[in-house]
């Protein structure tokens, strides 16, 4: 069946392939060629949007919080499978409370059969732990299929959550200084605000859907950056091009040409992850569907917006190219010939 | 930027080409793999969260180490105080410290003979300055002995190296499955099981200390007495393994130990046909127990496992043979299990599980089909809306990022690393980054041609130009994969793993393949335009 779809696959994009080589299949345009859009005017919008939804955010964090996982919580987590018929959630419920755990979440996860059990860290160190993973193990005896069990103590928990901290705060000190040694500081403490930014929205995010944040919540947020930098860096890339060959541009213009010019890759660049991305919050399984809920969010709808419309516009305020012009007047490619115009 | 040498051509193939033959190994089962020369051999591991199995961390307990070297000091105090016949009064572990107190004539020539006892720290080198244990007067003839955490620390190391080869031979001893145990650092070390439906018995296997002790009963004293506080210095309470939990004063001092035994096995008992573990000891084991049970026939002893009385016999006649047999209402996995737990020593300080992950192997299954079904779709929905987009170009793309997995996978197996779940997420993701640095390439040559140049000399500049902008962007998630690297465990470190490599082949592909697909292009057709 799978080699079927497979073969079927294979054979359509060797056609797709000579079809558009031939050039029978016209080219696909998504930005028009001469797009000159005025991004810089929408930062008016913009920044008053995004501080707007960023204080909402943190006040959501603080309201609603974040739906801590058990690998910062600590605790125990059982995903299982009943051997017959549908799980009856309501008589597990009962069950599970004869043996006194305190908080106890049941959940429905996937299939009918599957349920998620949560229970909370119990008192008494590691070791009341696993006497409680035992306890579950004995009730439920044969009946289900223990599909998955995790059981995190209280001090491996804690370190986890330090290490996810440190760990984030670590990446964004590296790649600021690393974009410090590549570009100027402006350049690098702008990429920083716009970093910032994402990771507060993504926040901001998983405690509205209240997503289970947890280890890999951490790896989304780092592969968020990652992206929402990658973004960030190629329009900088371009802002300093611009900035060596046209020394006399105003900034503004000189922002909104280096965003236009390289909208289109901007734009074809976020489709094609955002088809990858799809492609695994659709069919990648349970296991790893909050991690690619978060991305998708983080990268699809907050990574780019931010390189465009907040990375790009705040080096007007961080003060780039105030003092252009002064000293290497002469080797100029095109002076003050902006392209196009 | 569009001119390579022959030599230069044939060696980009071959780099990409060697590195996408590593990964050959993966596709063949793993009995045809072993029949290949060892360095053919690598290839990737599937993670747990794949295979199914158990991820346990065990953590030595350092409280235990610390009380048992400082119980340690105080009977090396004795032995030393008694050996010089220097009397002494007031033996005792008081806090972090040992202390004894001796009459002010003997004090010198007491701390004299007790620091002997200190030996540098720090093995080999001994440059650390630290010793393993100080002696200092606290004055009125009150000796003090420390334990400094710098030997407090080396003997955790040391018990968490011998732990793990315990460890792994108590696992090893199950037969079913085998055990990856690395060491961590610190107190602290992994174990990895694959293939165990439920961990349950292998968890119990590990938290036994199965320090076994043959000591005497006291039979001079009633457990009745000595819980009511007459209890003899010398002796101890300890309560029986088996229920109803019943009270015995035993002997603190150690007859023989499970440290002399050489081999223990399940068995029967002839006459009851109960469970039984029957063991044999080595050759000063032997002398000893049959020294001790030549004195003291018609006298209870007692097995004493991890601080519970297992059974506590009379002995009728001395044991000279060197092999008994134990039974305390064993079921047969039970004398199963402690003749693995004797056969594979007592480890140095218990073990607790701070943390446990188990995958089914069900769950495993439905993980791979689900990461196979997404690789698929992403790749086939990347592969269509590039031919869409660029066309010839597109297919250049396509060929580009085929190689670019395949070289991923490559690595992968080079480094024989392990593929988890989030792990085959990174190469999905990487497959829609991936192509982004043909996209920066092509849409710098379409601006290069808008800008006027002619095709070759645009393709030339949009190369040139976007290669650093490749270079610089990578860089940035190649940060954050790197610290993801470095805080992650288990399927998350996966994911940074495949995230990193699959940064570096895009760069490399980016850098080498496509570059060398489209001179190869341009030499065959010597293009007027670009169809971009």
């Amino acid at each position: 069946m799978t080699h079927t779809i497979i073969t079927a696959l294979a054979i359509f994009i060797v056609i797709l392939t000579g079809l558009s080589i031939y050039g029978v299949i016209p080219a696909l345009r998504i930005v028009p060629d001469d797009t000159k859009f005025d991004f810089m005017r929408f930062r008016r919008i913009s920044f008053p949007i995004s501080a707007l939804l960023s204080m909402l955010a943190i006040g959501l964090y603080f309201v609603h919080g974040l739906n801590f996982g058990i690998d910062f919580k600590g605790g125990t987590l059982l995903e299982i499978q009943t051997k017959s018929g549908p799980a009856d959630i309501a008589a597990l419920r009962a069950q599970l409370t004869t043996l006194n755990f305190g908080d106890v979440q049941l959940q429905q996860f996937g299939g009918p059969n599957d349920v998620l059990i949560r229970i909370a860290e119990q008192p008494g160190g590691d070791q009341a732990q696993q006497a409680a993973v035992q306890k579950v193990r004995q009730l439920f005896g044969d009946s289900v299929d223990y599909r998955r069990v995790e059981v995190v103590g209280p001090r491996v928990s804690s370190e986890l959550l330090a290490y996810g901290t440190v760990g984030l705060m670590l990446a964004i000190a590296c790649i600021f200084i690393y974009l410090w040694f590549r570009f100027e500081w402006q350049f690098s403490l702008g990429a920083m605000i716009a970093n910032v930014h994402d990771i507060v929205l993504t926040l901001g995010f998983m405690s509205i859907t209240q997503i289970e944040f947890d280890l890999t919540s951490i790896a989304a947020l780092l592969t968020i950056l990652g992206y929402s930098l990658n973004d960030t860096v190629v329009i900088y890339d371009r802002i300093r091009e611009m900035l060596r060959r046209y020394k006399k541009m105003p900034m503004t213009d000189l922002l909104n040409t280096s965003i236009n010019s390289t909208l289109s890759r901007s734009i074809i660049t976020h489709v094609t992850v955002t088809l990858a991305l799809l492609a695994l919050l659709l069919f990648g399984g349970k296991a790893i569907h909050s991690f690619a809920a978060t991305m998708t969010f983080g990268v699809v709808l907050v990574g780019t917006y931010t390189s465009i419309f907040i990375a790009a516009p705040i080096l007007i305020y961080l003060g780039v190219g105030e003092n252009r012009g002064g000293e290497n007047r002469g080797g100029e490619d095109k002076p003050s010939k902006p392209e196009g115009k | 930027m569009l001119y390579f040498t022959r030599w230069k051509a044939l060696a980009v193939i071959l780099t990409a080409l060697l590195v996408c033959l590593c990964a050959v190994p993966n596709f063949f089962p793993d009995a045809t793999v072993k029949s290949w020369p060892k360095w053919a051999q690598r290839h990737v591991v599937l993670g747990l969260d794949l295979q199914g199995g158990s991820h346990i961390l065990l953590e030595v307990d350092s409280n235990s180490v610390k009380k048992d070297k400082l119980d340690q000091v105080r009977d090396d105090v004795r032995r030393v105080l008694r050996d010089a016949k220097i009397g002494y009064t007031g033996l005792a572990v008081r806090g972090e410290n040992a202390e004894v107190r001796v009459k002010d004539a003997d004090l010198t020539n007491a701390l004299a003979k007790l620091r002997e006892l200190s030996q540098p720290l720090g093995g080999v080198l001994g440059s650390s300055g630290q010793r393993s244990v100080e002696v200092s007067d606290a004055g009125g003839g009150l000796i003090r002995l420390t334990v400094p955490p710098a030997a407090i620390t080396e003997r955790v190391r040391q018990s968490v190296e011998q732990s793990i080869q315990i460890v792994e031979r108590r696992i090893n001893e199950l037969g079913t499955v085998e055990p990856l145990i690395q060491p961590q650092g610190g107190d602290r070390s992994p174990v990895q099981v694959t293939g165990l439906q439920d961990p349950t018995r292998l968890k119990e296997l590990l938290g036994k200390t199965a320090k076994l002790d043959f000591r005497m009963v006291d039979s001079t004293v009633s457990p009745e007495q000595a819980q009511g506080g007459r209890l003899p210095p010398d002796d101890e309470i300890l309560m029986s393994a088996s229920a109803p939990k019943v009270p015995y004063v035993i002997k603190k001092q150690v007859l023989v130990s499970g440290g002399d035994l050489t081999d223990a096995q399940p068995g029967f008992d002839q006459r009851s046909g109960e469970p039984i573990v029957s063991f044999r000891f080595n050759t000063s084991g032997a002398r000893k127990f049959a020294q001790a049970t030549l004195e003291n026939v018609g006298q209870p002893f007692a097995i004493v496992l991890d601080n519970e009385v297992i059974s506590a016999p009379v002995i009728r006649e001395p044991i000279t043979g060197g092999s008994g047999q134990i039974s305390g209402s064993f079921t047969v996995q039970g004398a199963n299990d402690l003749a693995i737990l004797l056969r594979a020593g007592a480890l140095p300080a218990p073990l607790t599980i701070i943390e446990e992950r188990t995958v089914g192997p069900g769950l495993g299954q439905d993980s791979i089909a689900a990461g196979e079904l997404a690789s698929y779709v992403g790749s086939v929905l990347v592969i269509v809306f590039m031919l869409l987009t660029y066309r010839l170009f597109g297919f250049f793309a396509n060929v580009a990022v085929a190689i670019n997995v395949a070289m991923i996978f490559g690595v992968l197996s080079l480094l024989n690393a392990t593929l988890t779940l989030p792990g085959i997420a990174g190469i999905v993701l990487t497959v829609g980054i991936a192509v982004d640095s043909n996209v920066l390439i092509y849409e710098r040559i379409r601006e290069e041609l808008r800008a006027g140049r002619s095709a070759i000399n645009a393709i030339d500049a949009g190369f040139s130009r976007a290669l650093a902008t490749i270079l610089d962007s990578n860089i940035t998630t190649f940060i954050a994969a790197a610290v993801l690297f470095y805080i992650g465990t288990g399927p998350v470190r996966g994911f940074a793993v495949t995230l990193g490599i699959g940064i570096v082949t895009t760069v490399f592909t980016a850098f080498t393949v496509t570059r060398l697909i489209v001179a190869m292009w341009v030499r065959w057709t010597r293009p007027k335009t670009v169809p971009i």
